[in-house]
């Protein structure tokens, strides 16, 4: 049930336009008063959710209630909420005033009237001219355009038109406002300005306000509540300190803020391990749990090495740095990874530096494993797969369509062009279900050593780590126990293969 | 200084290229008013001693026209027809327009050709077919010859009001659609205040495309209300098939400073209706 003091509340709402799910199975309770903000990508579903509050949309299914009363069918004129447009949408033959105006002439509100015979009915009436100027003037006055009352809309800057249409909708008092990109149009300085003014409008006139963006900083700067969509789903709902500090998934980390992500595992109790490196965290993850680990460019942490005194630290080279106002914005490498981070510090380019993170810097976030990725794979000159050391027999001719492999391993394309591939670099994917574990230490194409066996439902999901720390992860029927010496065995046509850059550059003549 | 390079001869200049417009201008519309002018303000008297037939400045056309109750009428009617003509064409016209507007109805325009085509064939042809087959339903113009008469105009001048009343629908901009519903505006009041004023400027370049050709035209009532009904084009056409050139001229005159008139009620409405302006 909605929560107390909920004035909308989307239940299960989903949303189908020719059989694409628009908006799939949308919950949300919004309280009164609050800054709500949809956040995510053009094509989420935000202002289709949003075109649904308003009455734009009928859902497909599910159901929009309003103070407890279900307004899923109600025509948008009947609703109490109002919109800013994306695109400002103002009459653009009416003046700054008559705009304003445009609602209120159309309102009618109840009154009482005493009939002859002392009864008393209750009648609907328009807005008196009196009352309707006093409500425009009290608008325009909010907005800061009280002197532009009779100019004409074509004459009004960017920002003054985008003023003249939130005043045009919070004069009709609506118990929600709703605003489409509002500030999309506007250049960054003005963007800024009106970022803060909306946050203080809403302060002041203490109206629910849903605000869809697709700009991070935009929705971190105004909301009280952000809800980061992803394809038409929910990702997260929470404060803007939450979703910025505790990303529930990679691509909420993503699209909030700028963060590094790794694909790291658990190797302790409170240990992770990412860039090859063992790291304390806060975060308690099962033991060689597969997770998502990101660190914001601010926490990462870079000191001098001083003399050649050797650290357990990580050690990173400085590739790449920019001055950007307050501080550095670096890039850092480590193996073949990159690190942005940010400082205030100046260090100089190509210098060796230490990397740490703050323990409870790193979040950490569960990942839905469904396939081995091995992004530093490469391929050697009789084509076979490397994967740190293990090879496998591969189908190259994926790499280009219509091609195939001549008797001296070049790759010919369909269009008679000669590829070279040793040494390219590639990124193999495995389905879990697609590897093979068998008994033995040399009987396939990888070894390891089975470091942990989970039980899922209906299989069990074992971990083989080799002697170069790869691991692959096994969905099985077979019951294998850690410690077991095993080897693993792929058949060529389940590895999945995509090359690193274009294949150009293999070209032979 | 002196230049060092010859003065060339000739130098194609953009300007230039108007020319053979000017050229037509002057020929064939400056000319004509001219001579239109000079007959509306002239009259041919026969001197009384020598029987000689002389022109002379003279304001007996315009006496002529004010004086005669029987030019008045014609004029009368002929504003009276127009204007109903005008005001049917929209009614047909305007829900005609904003449904073909509609995508979904209207796909690839082909509609909307349909109901242009009739302008493709020539207006006599297509006036005389008018009269077979209203002559068939029953109706002709010794019968009905007012309702004959709007037929026909009717027929001959909606596709001018679906023209750019339509390319108005196209370019309504929904979003203003959906700010008047948000608003509270109902589907009448969306349509009332919001659709009508969007729709402004087409209107009145539809009501331009109709009302002034439907004054001059001449042969539509001609043909169909079997010359019944004369309109002020009749009358003109009848004043110089009766060399009665002082006459005519003038009443062309007329006619023309009633173009003009409504050409410059409509640009001023149509600016203070839409900067933008209309799109015909």
């Amino acid at each position: 049930m909605a929560k107390e003091n909920c004035i909308i509340s989307l239940q299960g709402v989903n949303k189908v336009y020719d059989g694409n799910t628009v908006v799939n199975d949308f919950n949300l309770d919004i309280t009164k008063g609050e800054f709500v903000t949809f956040l995510g990508p053009s094509g989420c579903g935000k202002t289709t959710t949003l075109r649904m509050i308003a009455g734009f949309e009928t859902p497909t299914s599910g159901q929009i209630l309003l103070n407890g009363e279900d307004i899923t069918r109600i025509p948008p004129h009947k609703r109490p909420i109002n919109t800013v447009f994306q695109r400002y949408a103002l009459f653009p033959y009416l003046n700054v005033y008559d705009n304003v105006a445009f609602g209120l002439k159309l309102k009618k509100i109840p009154y009482e009237k005493t009939k002859k015979d002392g009864t008393v009915v209750t009648k609907m009436r328009h807005l008196t001219r009196e009352e309707i100027d006093a409500k425009v003037m009290r608008a325009l006055k909010i907005i800061d355009l009280e002197d532009l009352e009779t100019r004409d809309i074509s004459t009004l800057s960017g920002g003054q038109q985008q003023r003249v249409a939130i005043a045009r909708a919070i004069v009709n008092e609506p118990e929600i406002l709703l605003l489409d990109e509002p500030l999309g149009a506007l250049d960054l300085k003005m963007r800024k300005e009106m970022q803060l003014e909306l946050k203080d409008m809403h302060k002041k006139l203490g109206i629910t306000f849903i605000y869809v963006t697709h700009d991070q900083e935009e929705a971190l700067t105004m909301s009280d509540t952000i809800v980061v969509m992803k394809s038409g789903e929910i990702q997260q709902v929470g404060t803007p300190i939450d979703i910025y500090n505790e990303p529930v998934s990679a691509y909420v980390a993503n699209f909030i803020g700028e963060s590094n992500i790794y694909n790291a595992t658990m190797v302790g109790k409170l240990k992770v391990k990412f860039l090859n490196h063992v790291f304390d965290c806060v975060d308690d993850f099962p033991l060689n749990e597969k997770v998502d680990v990101v660190v914001r460019p601010e926490d990462v942490e870079i000191t001098v090495i001083k003399d050649e005194a050797t650290s357990d630290k990580l050690v990173a080279k400085i590739t790449n740095k920019i001055f950007k106002g307050i501080h550095y914005e670096y890039v850092l490498e480590v193996g073949k990874s990159e690190i942005v981070a940010q400082s205030t510090k100046d260090y100089p380019l190509d210098s060796m530096v230490y990397i740490d993170f703050e323990p409870e810097n790193i979040q950490i976030m569960k990942k839905e494993l469904t396939k081995n990725l091995y992004p530093e794979a490469y391929l050697d000159k009789n084509n076979k797969l490397i994967i740190s050391d293990a090879k496998f027999d591969v189908d190259v001719s994926q790499l280009l369509k219509g091609s195939h492999v001549d008797d001296e391993l070049y790759l010919i394309a369909e269009n008679g062009k000669k590829y070279d591939l040793d040494d390219a670099d590639v990124i193999a994917e495995i389905g879990l279900g697609d590897i093979e574990i068998v008994d033995g230490y040399d009987n396939g194409n990888a070894n390891g050593v089975v470091v942990s066996t989970i039980y899922i439902g209906d299989h069990w999901q074992v971990i083989v780590r080799t002697q170069e720390e790869e691991d692959f992860v096994v969905d099985t029927q077979d019951t294998w126990n850690e410690g077991d010496l095993v080897s693993v065995i792929v058949k060529p046509e389940k590895i999945s293969l995509t090359l690193k850059g274009n294949i150009d550059k293999y070209e032979v003549e | 200084m002196k230049s060092n390079k010859a003065k060339r001869f000739f130098t194609l200049q953009r300007k230039y290229l108007s020319i053979p417009y000017i050229v037509f201008l002057v020929l064939f519309i400056i000319v004509p008013i001219g001579i239109v002018m000079f007959y509306a303000f002239t009259y041919e008297y026969t001197d009384p001693v020598t029987g000689v037939k002389f022109i002379s400045a003279s304001g007996q056309a315009f006496l002529n026209f004010f004086t005669s109750w029987s030019k008045w009428n014609v004029l009368f009617v002929s504003l009276f027809i127009a204007t109903l003509t005008t005001l049917i064409c929209l009614l047909i016209g305007f829900p005609l327009a904003y449904f073909l507007a509609d995508k979904k109805v209207n796909k690839n325009a082909v509609f909307v050709t349909l109901f242009i085509a009739p302008m493709w064939i020539n207006f006599v042809l297509r006036t005389g077919a008018t009269r077979d087959l209203l002559t068939w339903m029953g109706i002709n113009g010794g019968n009905h010859p007012y309702v004959a008469t709007l037929i026909g105009m009717v027929q001959n001048y909606l596709p001018f009001v679906i023209l750019p009343l339509y390319t108005t629908m196209l370019k309504l901009d929904k979003s203003q659609i959906e700010a008047a519903r948000d608003l509270g505006a109902n589907p009448t009041q969306v349509f009332t205040k919001n659709i009508l004023p969007q729709a402004f400027p087409g209107i009145v370049s539809a009501c331009l495309m109709t009302f002034m050709p439907t004054m001059s035209s001449y042969v539509i009532s001609d043909v169909l209300s079997e010359g019944k009904i004369t309109l002020f084009g009749n009358y003109i056409e009848l004043e110089f098939t009766n060399k009665a050139w002082h006459d005519g001229s003038f009443m062309a005159l007329v006619m023309l400073v009633f173009i003009g008139l409504t050409m410059l009620i409509s640009q001023k409405s149509s600016k203070e209706g839409k900067k933008e302006g209309g799109s015909w």
